[in-house]
């Protein structure tokens, strides 16, 4: 499936990088303003660690899967 | 679908769907530009996938099969993907709710022993045979009419319960998010016709697994947080015994799957042991996981025999961890969710839910948990995930029905000797018909929504009545085309016959399921297992009268007269026996743990 193609896993690995990115950075914004959403637990700081998460899974499926990478 | 019907009814709405759908206040959510942007980028990625595939769906194996070149991974994941949908979530989560963990029974023992046997008895010979669908393996094995039959009554039911799904994203999406009918209709159904039209199967299958992880990406955190919030499962219990002491919540069994089970009279679904295990274990869903081309089309796709085996295996175990995303957050949400005041929030029935009533029904809990712990981000990946799960399911939807179109429809009836790219062609615009037959029915059901309930009762007609006589089929070489037939309608027949009964005469249900206690979820169970009972006699019965095919001509198709291909040995780990023993340990020690 993923032999002279691009595999599905490489385009879950972009979206979660992008999607980490982006609640990563909401995330550090929560941090650096000290201005907490309106949750439940805002204080365990989701954002930031299941952000990072999605962002470490992202990079892993994006290089392990990249085009060309031979096997 | 099996899913979506069966959620409907577990919630208790009498098996009305659209009761299900009319939320009490709303909308439940609103999004910021960051959850905007999240959901974007979801149709962004959903349309490049379809850009990029089209050119690898030149040919009817490609654009049809996806080539056959699935890993187990992918098609285990993209099988149990197509049957996650949105609803199938909202819908258990509100029965967890209102029923505790007896809903977890249609993810345990109402899935994996039939995946893991589809796995490793049936496939075989689905994939030896070379068939393309369900059908087709019918014509090879009972003839053209059995083929015909199954096409005919598939393909059409297939595009009604899309158009039905189709209305209810729309519904949810009203309620939950305030967004217009049309927009959604309109948005989810060009995006679906565009990717699955370019990129055939194999686009379909990709995005049911980018759904799969992005359910998982955007409804863990739920569970995850509610559990810290009541100091783990221990914690959790504790409050909730203390809420049933109080009197704050309905005394029940909330945490049990089988202590209950003993009598139709002691548990809040009036069903019996019985039922689930020989019903709804074998009967509904065995049904549903080994003859619905639906799913089956996912396994189809794997590039070798022992993937295609391997794939209701993995899936197995996903199956087994989807009630932490589903049943647990609905069963949190019973001790966690506070009215503004701080006080605990009761859920209602949809009777009472009415508009203006302030309250709000079972079916809201998942969106309710989702709103309680989810910062911005993070709510528009959950919404995200909400929205893939349609979306794939319509996608699963429009390519199963594309196929059996194509193969089992226009190949044999209207033109059986064209050219490849030909076939490929009809298979495209089958599926932009089926996508426009699928807003037609949106429409015709949101005009009429009493249509919904008949559409999705005519479609769990012919799903066990199936399982019989691709059985007996598989299982016994005296099984006539004759046999076949008749059993296939008889029993079609059985099922539509008890509905009808218990429709007319509400009544009949203390017949149907053997108990005056039974209630509407026990009529399903049985009347399914009836169906299947006599589908399989009227073909053993015809059979003894016919004359049985040649054992020349059983080869691939039969149980006794099939030679399976020899495959390389490989390492226990990589051994599908090896992972259905790990399986069926797990789904033992689940069961035994939540006795």
């Amino acid at each position: 499936m993923h032999s002279s193609s691009i595999s599905i896993w490489f385009f879950i690995g972009v979206l979660l990088v992008v999607y980490g990115a982006l609640i990563t950075g909401y995330g550090i914004f929560e941090l650096a303003t000290g201005q907490l959403a309106h949750v439940v637990l805002a204080n365990l700081r989701a954002p930031l660690w299941w952000g990072c998460l999605l962002e470490a899974l992202g990079l892993f499926y994006t290089i392990r899967f990249r085009p060309g990478r031979s096997k | 679908m099996f899913g979506l019907l069966s959620a409907a009814t577990a919630a208790g709405f009498s098996g009305s769907l659209p009761a299900m759908l009319l939320f009490s206040v709303g909308p439940l959510a609103r999004l910021g530009t960051l959850d905007l942007l999240v959901i974007a980028l979801y149709f962004a990625m959903v349309l490049w996938i379809g850009f990029y595939l089209k050119g690898r769906s030149n040919t009817s194996e490609e654009f049809f099969m996806a080539g056959r070149e699935m890993t187990a991974w992918i098609a285990g994941l993209s099988f149990v993907s197509a049957n996650l949908g949105s609803l199938e979530l909202m819908g258990w989560a509100g029965s967890a709710y209102q029923y505790g963990i007896l809903a977890a029974h249609w993810y345990w023992v109402g899935a994996i022993p039939a995946m893991l046997f589809l796995g490793m008895v049936m496939m075989p010979f689905y994939y030896v045979c070379k068939t393309h669908s369900v059908p087709g393996y019918l014509k090879l094995r009972y003839g053209e009419g059995a083929r015909i039959v199954s096409a005919v009554s598939f393909a059409f039911m297939t595009v009604l319960m899309s158009g039905v799904n189709m209305f209810a994203m729309a519904e949810v999406m009203k309620v939950v998010l305030g967004w217009d009918l049309n927009f959604s209709i309109i948005v989810s159904s060009l995006a679906v016709a565009a990717y699955v039209a370019l990129g055939g199967l194999r686009s379909a299958i990709f995005n049911e697994v980018l759904q799969f992880i992005l359910i998982w990406g955007g409804a863990l955190l739920v569970p995850i947080l509610g559990l810290v919030e009541t100091h783990g499962w221990t914690g959790f219990k504790a409050r909730l015994a203390a809420n049933i002491a109080s009197g704050a919540t309905p005394a029940g069994d909330y945490t049990h799957l089988w202590r209950s089970m003993g009598h139709f009279a002691d548990n809040p679904m009036g069903i019996h042991w019985t039922g689930i295990v020989f019903g709804l274990g074998f009967a509904i869903s065995c049904g549903y996981w080994t003859t619905d081309f639906l799913v089956v089309q996912r396994v189809l796709a794997a590039n070798s025999l022992r993937s295609a085996r391997l794939a209701p295996v993995i899936g197995s175990f996903f199956k087994m961890g989807v009630p932490f995303i589903v049943i647990l957050p609905g069963l949190l949400g019973l001790v966690v969710l506070q009215n503004g005041d701080g006080s605990l929030m009761h859920l209602v029935g949809q009777n009472l839910a009415t508009p203006g009533s302030g309250l709000h029904s079972y079916n809201e809990v998942l969106p309710l948990m989702m709103v309680r712990y989810l910062a911005p981000g993070l709510l528009g990946l959950g919404i995200t995930a909400l929205i893939a799960g349609f979306m794939s399911g319509m996608a699963g939807n429009v390519s199963a029905f594309s196929a059996v179109w194509t193969y089992d429809i226009y190949q044999p009836l209207i033109n059986k000797k064209a050219k490849d790219e030909h076939y490929v062609s009809v298979g495209r615009w089958a599926t932009i018909l089926g996508v426009i037959i699928s807003i037609g029915t949106a429409y015709l059901v949101m005009n009429a929504q009493g249509i919904m309930d008949y559409v999705q009762a005519l479609f769990s007609f012919f799903i066990s009545p199936l399982l019989g006589v691709v059985l007996m089929g598989m299982f016994w070489k005296r099984a006539t085309k004759a046999g076949g037939f008749w059993g296939l309608l008889i029993g079609t027949l059985t099922s539509i016959g008890l509905w009808a009964w218990v429709y007319i005469n509400p009544a009949a249900l203390r017949y149907v399921a053997l108990s005056p206690d039974a209630k509407a979820m026990a009529e399903n169970m049985y009347r399914a297992l009836w169906s299947v009972i006599v589908s399989i006699l009227v073909t053993f019965i015809v059979s003894l009268f016919g004359k049985a095919r040649p054992l020349s001509e059983l080869n691939g198709l039969v149980y006794g007269a099939t030679v399976l291909p020899t495959e390389e040995p490989v390492p226990f780990y990589k051994n599908e026996w090896f992972w259905t023993v790990v399986a069926i340990v797990i789904f033992l020690a689940l069961n035994i743990y939540f006795w």
